[in-house]
Parts: structure tokens; sequence; C-alpha cells
């Protein structure tokens, strides 16, 4: 029997073959969230040179805000601060770079218009790519805080694991959602919108406080909190981890942010999900998206 | 058509096909009022120029374009309406498609896409390595997909266009690129999986009319979105037969084929597409002409004549596909290549940019 090409039973046919069950359907969105998931998980042991770009790199810029804190002899907490948001930075890398451009980049390498043709919801790609992204930015962020805290002796005070865990999944769903609205965005506004957030990295590390507290920036820091997921997220964590420490005082309690967490989640996933239909029926219609020489 | 075939609605049916591109200064129309039916079990090509339409019709019946009018059907399922169920069934393949990620090993290449159509991990798996096998691939399986050369990577997305077995496969310019016998690797392969299962449809556009030729059932020509004709290549060929087509050499021709297009008698003429220089350095041009009757060739070599041109050969040929198109299109496809180089670099800036992005 020819088994690369196998005969196909007699009675089957394509009008048979077209039609899916509901769970036929959902399997195949899952499993394409596996595939799409699959490159980022197996690319992290294939180009080792991410150890030098994102964690190494991170790593020295953290530590230049440690030793000024303890050149200024501020509190020792301040040292936390800046090592807890180094980890938390290689996710709002990992969102900028590998989620809210690769639309973009599956369009220009081709990509877009097989996964549109295929039998698969383009929401599950989108998934596919938080999870894997997630992933393998889980594995940065960690390195980074194991050696930063190693090295810097920072002792986390974290007591109330049960609203630490969901506050960081919160931050991670609300980022990756985040993320996932942004590809979206920015396979319509093509190439110039992708360096617009490269220019914004350093200002949302800004206002998001990255190296200090968030509080200390007064009504910009109230925005920062109630727009970005990564500032939120990032200011619950200190909280949990540093209570009562000074500096932190001015911003909602973890479990507020934690509902604006939730909150930035739903609004993120559903506005990903609607402006991905937007996105097909333009591609359809227009042509000017899934096609690479349009 | 066998007659389990034969039950089935058409593989492709297209009425009144009409599709407008929204572009400045003026809207582009692509496909002008396209009428198509194509069997189950068919192998059709569709033959033209570039910008004849060719790939705006392949994108609508892929269901990645909305018709402006008309309407379009595979096996039944309406493009418009019904593009979920056609996604279930099809596939298609575009020659020098650089997709996927070049940071996975061919066989996790092949796998990440078979689990867009929804096969279970194990069977994609099985599949990807039945595919390697069949497509000659076998020892690159563990190879990443950024080191393959060219072929190699034409072959790995001849497999990935096969993995979810459609009923109907869709081929754009499958061969471009390729070397002779990748090229007829590719071919034979498409042929071996079409010929499996009564009812597997292949639609192919392609540059090279022998290809088409070798591996079409029937043709259309498509020039400016509209049809210019359709048939077997037997029934394409005789359409130029009553005409006289010959192929003359000569030394230089100033002003190119169209110098002699023009002249009283002359259907068409063209560079042949094995234009070469002869070996002791003299220059070798050679056409194919078309004339109306033989009475034309006296003009034609008067006009050579004057224009200081020696001729070097001059023999009947049997008509080609390349002679109906050229008659039908009024122009070769050696005469296309500047434009085609236009669009292979505009393909190659993408690419480039594509190179910096981590999962490349």
């Amino acid at each position: 029997m020819n088994t690369l090409f196998p005969t196909r039973e007699t009675t089957a046919d394509p009008r048979t073959d077209a039609d899916w069950t509901g769970r036929r359907a959902f399997e195949t969105n899952l499993r394409a969230l596996v595939g799409r998931a699959y490159p980022r998980v197996r690319g992290l042991g294939r180009e080792p040179s991410w150890i030098f770009f994102e964690i190494l790199l991170p790593f020295l810029g953290t530590s230049a805000f440690v030793l000024v804190y303890r050149a200024l002899q501020a509190p020792e907490a301040y040292v936390g601060f800046v090592v807890l948001g180094g980890a938390m930075s290689a996710f709002w890398l990992n969102v900028v770079w590998m989620m809210a451009g690769q639309l973009y980049w599956e369009k220009s390498q081709g990509n877009l218009e097989l996964y549109f043709a295929a039998p698969m919801s383009l929401m599950a790609v989108l998934l596919g790519m938080a999870a894997g992204g997630l992933f393998m930015s889980g594995t940065r962020s960690l390195a980074i805080l194991l050696i930063s805290t190693a090295l810097f002796g920072v002792q986390f005070h974290l007591t109330d694991w049960a609203l630490a865990v969901p506050v960081f999944l919160l931050t991670m769903t609300a980022l990756y959602g985040l993320g996932m609205m942004l590809a979206s965005l920015f396979l319509l506004w093509g190439r110039e919108a992708f360096h617009l957030t490269n220019l914004a990295i350093e200002p949302v590390y800004f206002i998001s406080g990255l190296n200090f507290p968030v509080a200390r920036l007064g009504a910009l820091g109230a925005v920062a909190i109630a727009t970005i997921p990564f500032a939120v997220g990032l200011d619950a964590l200190r909280q949990l981890a540093f209570p009562g420490m000074p500096g932190l005082a001015g911003t909602p309690s973890p479990q507020v942010e934690a509902l604006i967490l939730v909150a930035m989640t739903v609004v993120f996933l559903v506005a990903s999900q609607r402006l991905i239909r937007v996105i097909e029926r333009m591609a359809r219609s227009r042509g000017s998206l899934s096609i690479r020489w349009q | 058509m066998t007659a389990q075939t034969e039950q089935l609605p058409p593989a492709i049916a297209v009425q009144g096909l009409r599709r407008v591109y929204p572009v400045k200064p003026k809207p582009v129309t692509a496909l002008d009022g396209i009428d198509l039916e194509v069997a189950p079990g068919e192998f059709f090509g569709l033959l033209g120029p570039n910008g004849a339409g060719k790939t705006t019709l392949i994108k609508i019946l892929t269901t990645l374009l909305l018709p402006s009018e008309g309407k379009a059907s595979i096996f039944g399922f309406d493009v418009a309406t019904e593009a979920a169920k056609i996604r279930r069934i099809m596939n298609m393949v575009a020659g020098g498609e650089q997709s996927g990620y070049g940071i996975l090993t061919v066989r996790e290449q092949l796998w990440m896409f078979s689990q867009f159509y929804g096969l279970g991990s194990r069977e994609g798996w099985r599949r990807v390595d039945e595919l390697l096998d069949a497509v000659g691939l076998g020892d690159q399986r563990l190879q990443r997909v950024s080191t393959l050369s060219t072929g190699q990577r034409q072959k790995m997305n001849m497999a990935r266009g096969l993995l979810n077995d459609p009923w109907i496969l869709f081929l754009d310019e499958p061969t471009l690129g390729l070397d002779v016998s990748a090229a007829r690797a590719v071919r034979e392969m498409v042929l071996a999986w079409k010929g499996a299962v009564p009812g597997r449809t292949v639609l192919l556009t392609t540059h090279y009319m022998a290809e088409a030729d070798e591996l079409c059932e029937r043709i259309a020509i498509v020039d400016h979105g509209k049809i210019l004709a359709i048939g077997t290549p037997s029934e394409l060929k005789r359409r130029v037969q009553r005409e006289s087509v010959l192929r003359l050499e000569v030394n230089r021709l100033d002003g190119g084929p169209a110098v002699l297009a023009r002249l009283p008698g002359v259907v068409s003429a063209a560079l042949a597409a094995d234009n070469v220089e002869a070996g002791t350095g003299a220059q070798r041009v050679a056409v194919n002409l078309v004339l109306r009757d033989d009475s034309a060739l006296t003009g034609v070599m008067a006009a050579l004549g004057a224009a200081g041109s020696r001729v070097l050969g001059l023999r009947t040929s049997e008509p080609t596909l390349e002679d109906v198109f050229v008659e039908l299109v009024g122009r070769g496809f050696a005469d296309e290549a500047d434009a085609e180089a236009v669009d292979d670099a505009a393909t190659e800036t993408a690419d480039h940019d594509a190179e910096h992005h981590p999962e490349r």
C-alpha cells in the first residue's frame, strides 16, 4: 500500500470532510495554540545568545541602579524594588518585541496568509504566541531574579502567596492580552507602529516605575496604574514582596490592583478578539494585510 | 472522472468574477469577469503574464480575498460565506515561499503546521515523517530550516501543502527558481499525489509552458483579468496551427522582435525561450514567428536584409503553448524578465527585514 498518499475510504468526499463538529474545530484551535507556541519553546535552547542579550545586559542595568541606591544609602527595600523591576522587564520586552510586532513580521515572512488559509482561528495563533512568549520570558525573568537576589542579598518578605500568585498570573494575562491587541493594531498600522513601540520602551519603563516605586510619580503614576498592566502588576508585586516599605504608600492596595488587572485582562482579550475579526475582514476585502506585496 | 467524482459539485466554479483593488491614484481591476469551471480530479493550469490576475484568482479561491463581484465556489462551498469549510479541504504552495521559522528543524516545522490543520500530535509526527521520505528530505529532517537550499525548501513547502491531505491543492509557480532536477521532483510528486485518489484536484499557475503542457489536462490563458482562451493543451495549440509557425535565427536584431511583429502578415514575434549566444562568440538571436501565411516571409526577409541582419537559420516548428500564449497575449514570457525582476526585488526586501527577527 502506498503509505505516502493513502487512498481514502470510498465513502469519503470533500463535502463530508469539510463538515466538522464543534468539538473538532475546538480541538484544532487548541492544537494550533500548542503548535504556534512550539517554536518559542524550542527556540529557547537553540539560540544561547539570549543569555547575553536578555539576561546579562538587563542585569547590568539593574546593577547600576542597585549601586546608586546603595551609594545614596537608600532604604534596602529599594534594591529589592530594582531587582523585581529588572526581572519583570523581561515580560514587557517580550510583549513589545515578540507579540506586538509579530503579526507584522508574520506577514513579511509569508506566514500570515498560511495562517488565514488554515482551518483555525487567528486567536489560537495569538494565544500560542503569548503562551510561548510567556515561557521564554519567564525563564529569562527567573534567571535575572535569582542571579540578582543572590548577588545583592535581597530579602523578600512575601507572606501572602495566595494573593501574590494570582496577581502575578493576572499581570501576565493582562500584559499578554495587551500584546495580542497591539499585534492586531500594528498589523493595521504597519512598520511605523513597530518603530514607535521601540521608542516607547523607555518611557513605559519610566512611568511604570521600573527602578523606583511608581507612587513617586504622583498623578502620572496613577495614570500608569490605570492603563499599563506592567505598572500596576509591578506595583502590586512590590507591595506584596516588601509590605509596609517606604515609598510604596500612595497607590491602591494589591487587592484593588488585582481587580484592575482583571479588568485589563478582560478589556484587552475582548479587544484583541474583535480586532482580529476586523483584521480578517479587512484582509479579505482589501487584500492589503495577508498579501505581503500589497 | 470516475462515477464517484461525477456526483460531486465542480471542484472550482467561478461566475462573473471581478476583483478591484481600491488603490490610489485609481482603482486597479485585477479580475474582470472570469467564468471558469474545473471538474473534480482535474489538473488545471492558469497561464498569464505578470499582473494578469492569476494570483488574485488563487487568493480568492483560497478564501484570502473576497470578490468585488460575481461568485466562486470550491466543491460547492461559497468562498465568501463558507470559507471555514473550504479551508478544511484545501491547501496551497507558492514558489519561493519562505514560510515558517528558521530556528526549527524541518521535521519540527512541518509538525507545527500539522497542528494548524488539527492533526493529533502523534499523527502529525507520523505524517511528517511519511511526507519527508516521500519528498526526498528524509536525510534533512533534523536540519534547521534556515540551512536548507532553495530546492530543499520548496520540497519542504510541498510536504507542508500535503499535510492535511487536501482535496484541492493550489500551486502558485511551485517550481520558481528550482533547478531542473528539483523542479522535476516537485512535478512528479504532485502527479503521484493527485493520482493516488480520484477527485484530488490541482490548480497550477506557472511561467513554464513546458510544465503546463506536461502536467495540465486543461489550461486557461489569462491576461488583464480576463480568460483569453481555455482548453486542453492540444486544443490550444490547434488554434495557431492554421498559421505558419517558424523559428528564425539571426546574428542580430536591432529593435528586437517588435520590429518584425509590426510587419504585414506577421501575427506575432517573440524571443525564443532558449535564446543564447553561440559558442563561437558570434551572437545568435532566436525568434519565434507566427505568420498568417508563408507569403509574409518575403516581407520578413526583406526587412531583415534592410536592417543588416544575417539569417543564420530558419525552420518551421510545431506550435507550442508559448506560440499560443504569444498570439493571445501579444508578448512572450521572455519579454517580461524586467517586470519579474522588480517583483523579486520587492519580495527580497521583505525577506531581508524578516531576517532580523528572533524566531527566524
